[in-house]
């Protein structure tokens, strides 16, 4: 192989003060998380009540739900970013453009930026998961409680989400772990997450390999710390009755 | 007689003993039949795509003129020359796999890069210097102390701003946009009062620019550097024939008539013109062709 | 004037669109066929099955698939090179399509996953009550249900794949989302391109996602229970 190996880079000094490449990795994953943790927050709030929205009798409210989630989910993202930070802010009143583009720190700026385009995006896909999980559940289970006298609210409340919540955690768990990947869109306006560091520190050293190795640990750790995490809840949740494991 | 067979035994062991001798990337050429050149997809007007996909652009030509020189050399006037997008990223990892046989893009010949692959002799020379609007009173770097900077994310440029900063506590605030198109864009938009980077890309932004009068490319160059074509390292008989043929270039001033028409006529796709004359630094590399990185002179 | 640079580059960005294209219908595919034999091994009841699986899922799930690419792209050619003493590069459309298609399987396969959850028992039961056997009740019984139950999911799965093609760009090959942003930067129009770009992704899987909840309302489950 011609490849030169040098698992010592990470210690060698970037040449930036007294900074090693170590350091850009921690600074990316902290980046990384922050945005993903914040997007998500976002996220899941925004998706909850659209999810929930679409399924409701009143027509006017579900129509806004899928009108939502149709613009944000069919448009990639790095074209949602783009112009949430390119385009948008040029058409803002002239004294907040000074405020977001001169004032606040390029960093802080992208970081909001960044966040409420994260978390929109992912809004439109935790609102398909949420009414996917509502809708999943037997018809039955609204007429009863109809029946019982709860009205739509209660209905929601107290049987139809606390259900649907339970059977989608999977497939939430795979948005939290895309929000995560996703969040490197975030280099697009100069924010240097985890993978951007990544690929800087192997331009740098020309030590790509062991730059992407570290890259690929990082990320499994987090995720697989993020995915125990979640299937104990899941564990924990199950509604008994549907199928739980295997086919007996 | 037995004198002529002798000769005829020598000459027709000759030819195979010459093929035999070939190795690495040659001997691959010649096997697959196939020389594969590395290129860019906008990285203009070193290497980057026309309307129909087709790469175009100063290193291109530089390419190709490696290619006719491989081909001279195997005598083989039928090789498939094939090209191979490359990013920044993969460049590096792509030479050294076997997947690209030389890779012409503007990709700077540093010791680093020298730890991976090896370099052809010099085929540019840029300075990094600095594009800012005409009208915002920047002139030097010592301008810049306390304003907003952008540079692409992986420069050099990158570095030598940060070090800079920290050296002389100039507390610019400093962006590392993803690419030089999205540099250009934060200058443009009002984030930044300027854009760092080697002069030649710079040139080559202000040409797209909406209004190019409105920009210039100013400050005292912060470093030199040379772009080389990269290779597989180790390889001294394919390193030979690529120098050879860039050295011919320079020889025979080919390499004028390449460089007026990527850096000083109009150009694919709409006709922009960079109107960037020849350096001094750069007629010096053509005069004086060199494997070395600019460090290291 | 601005617009010519765009019709310009429609050779270009028809050719991108055809690479996007034809990577997600062929990764939708293959990754539905592996993802949904996952989905089985990982609900089984014998342990080296599941265990497997939920390793193979949950690997695939936590890395970046841009680096599932990469190393794709970079590392095999090196292996074989190791194994038979020659390089062979693989190309970068086939390194692409098989990081694709085992990275949506993982996917796929936490969907089927939830569509069978959300059975009732009863249903097993019943089938099994009328003498099916394990695969009898799988494929005739549960599957059809999961598959229309989730059809929303994974038809929202495959549109973040028609999306996330634009990773490719790693490897060099050049899809549409690519092709729109090189040509915008070399032709000085960015926004422009980008937000063409942006209409045409949005008509496309706007229209696939009407089709297909059309046909779901078509194949709707009577929900009788």
């Amino acid at each position: 192989m011609n490849y030169n190996w040098d698992w010592a880079v990470f210690f060698k000094s970037t040449g930036i003060g007294e900074e090693i490449y170590l350091h850009w990795f921690m600074s990316g994953l902290l980046w990384t998380l922050a945005l993903s943790l914040c997007g998500w927050l976002i996220a899941l709030l925004l998706g909850s009540l659209l999810g929930t929205m679409r399924t409701l009798p009143n027509r006017w409210l579900a129509g806004i739900g899928s009108a939502y989630v149709s613009l944000f989910r069919n448009v990639p993202l790095l074209v949602q970013l783009f112009v949430w930070y390119f385009l948008i802010p040029d058409i803002l009143p002239e004294s907040m453009q000074t405020w977001l583009k001169q004032d606040l720190s390029p960093e802080v700026s992208g970081f909001l930026i960044v966040t409420l385009c994260l978390g929109l995006f992912t809004a439109a896909r935790v609102c398909e998961q949420v009414r996917t999980g509502i809708e999943a559940l037997p018809r039955g289970q609204r007429q009863a409680a109809a029946a019982l006298g709860l009205t739509t609210a209660q209905t929601y409340r107290r049987v139809l989400l606390p259900q649907a919540f339970r059977i989608v955690i999977p497939p939430l768990t795979s948005e939290f772990l895309n929000i995560i990947k996703n969040s490197s869109v975030a280099s697009l306006v100069g924010l240097m997450e985890l993978l951007a560091q990544t690929k800087q520190t192997g331009e740098f050293t020309a030590n790509l390999f062991e730059a992407f190795t570290m890259a690929t640990l990082i990320y499994f750790t987090v995720n697989m710390g993020v995915m125990f995490t979640m299937s104990r809840l899941e564990r924990k949740l199950r509604v008994p009755g549907l199928i739980a494991l295997g086919g007996k | 007689m037995k004198k002529c067979f002798v000769a005829l035994l020598i000459a027709s062991l000759f030819p195979a003993a010459q093929a035999a001798e070939l190795t690495g990337t040659l001997k691959k050429i010649k096997d697959s039949g196939t020389i594969v050149l590395g290129n860019r997809d906008s990285s203009i007007p070193f290497s980057y795509l026309a309307n129909n996909s087709k790469p175009i652009g100063y290193s291109v030509d530089i390419a190709q003129a490696i290619a006719d020189e491989v081909k001279k050399e195997l005598k083989m006037p039928g090789l498939k020359v094939k090209y191979n997008l490359v990013t920044s990223q993969t460049r590096i990892p792509l030479v050294q796999n076997g997947t690209v046989d030389v890779e012409c893009g503007s990709t700077t010949n540093n010791v680093e890069r020298q730890q991976q692959a090896a370099f052809s002799l010099g085929i540019f020379q840029i300075g990094t210097r600095l594009l800012t609007k005409k009208t915002s009173g920047i002139n030097d770097f010592p301008d810049l102390a306390g304003k907003n900077v952008v540079t692409t994310a992986g420069t050099t440029s990158e570095r030598l701003l940060k070090k800079m900063n920290e050296e002389k506590k100039m507390k610019m605030r400093i962006i590392s946009a993803k690419d030089h198109g999205e540099s250009f864009l934060m200058l443009e938009s009002g984030r930044v009062a300027a854009f760092m980077m080697d002069d030649a890309l710079l040139a080559g932004e202000m040409a797209k620019a909406k209004k190019p009068a409105d920009w210039a490319i100013v400050g005292k160059p912060q470093s030199a550097e040379i772009y080389g074509c990269m290779l597989r390292k180790g390889d001294p008989q394919f390193k030979a024939v690529v120098d050879r043929a860039i050295a011919g270039l320079y020889k025979s001033g080919k390499i004028n008539a390449i460089y007026d028409r990527w850096f000083l006529k109009p150009i694919p796709p709409k006709g922009l013109n960079m109107g960037f004359p020849m350096s001094h630094e750069l007629k010096t590399l053509i005069a004086k062709p060199t494997d070395k990185a600019a460090e290291q002179l | 004037m601005e617009f010519n640079s765009l019709i310009d580059a429609l050779p270009a960005l028809l050719e991108g669109l055809q690479v996007t294209l034809k990577l997600m219908v062929m990764a939708v595919m293959g990754g539905i066929v592996i993802g949904t034999m996952l989905a089985l091994f990982r609900l089984s009841n014998n342990r080296i099955l599941s265990l497997s699986a939920s390793v193979y899922v949950g690997y695939f799930r936590s890395i970046p698939l841009l680096l599932v690419i990469s190393w794709f792209y970079f590392l095999v050619p090196m292996i074989i090179e190791w194994m038979t003493g020659k390089p062979e590069p693989v190309g970068p459309f086939i390194s692409s399509l098989v990081a694709f298609t085992m990275f949506e399987a993982a996917y796929y396969c936490e969907i089927l996953r939830a569509g069978i959850q959300s059975i009732p028992k009863g249903q097993v039961s019943a089938a099994y009550a009328l003498g099916m056997n394990y695969r009898q009740t799988m494929r005739l019984v549960i599957l059809p249900q999961a598959f229309r139950k989730m059809a929303p999911l994974l038809l929202q799965q495959s549109i973040i794949l028609f999306q996330d093609t634009a990773l490719v760009y790693a490897v060099g090959l050049m899809d549409f989302l690519n092709t729109a942003r090189s040509r915008g930067d070399i032709t000085g129009e960015l926004p422009l391109f980008l937000l063409s770009a942006g209409a045409v992704y949005f008509v496309i899987s706007f229209t696939a996602s009407r089709v297909v909840m059309h046909l779901q309302k078509k194949l709707a489950i009577a929900q009788a229970h």
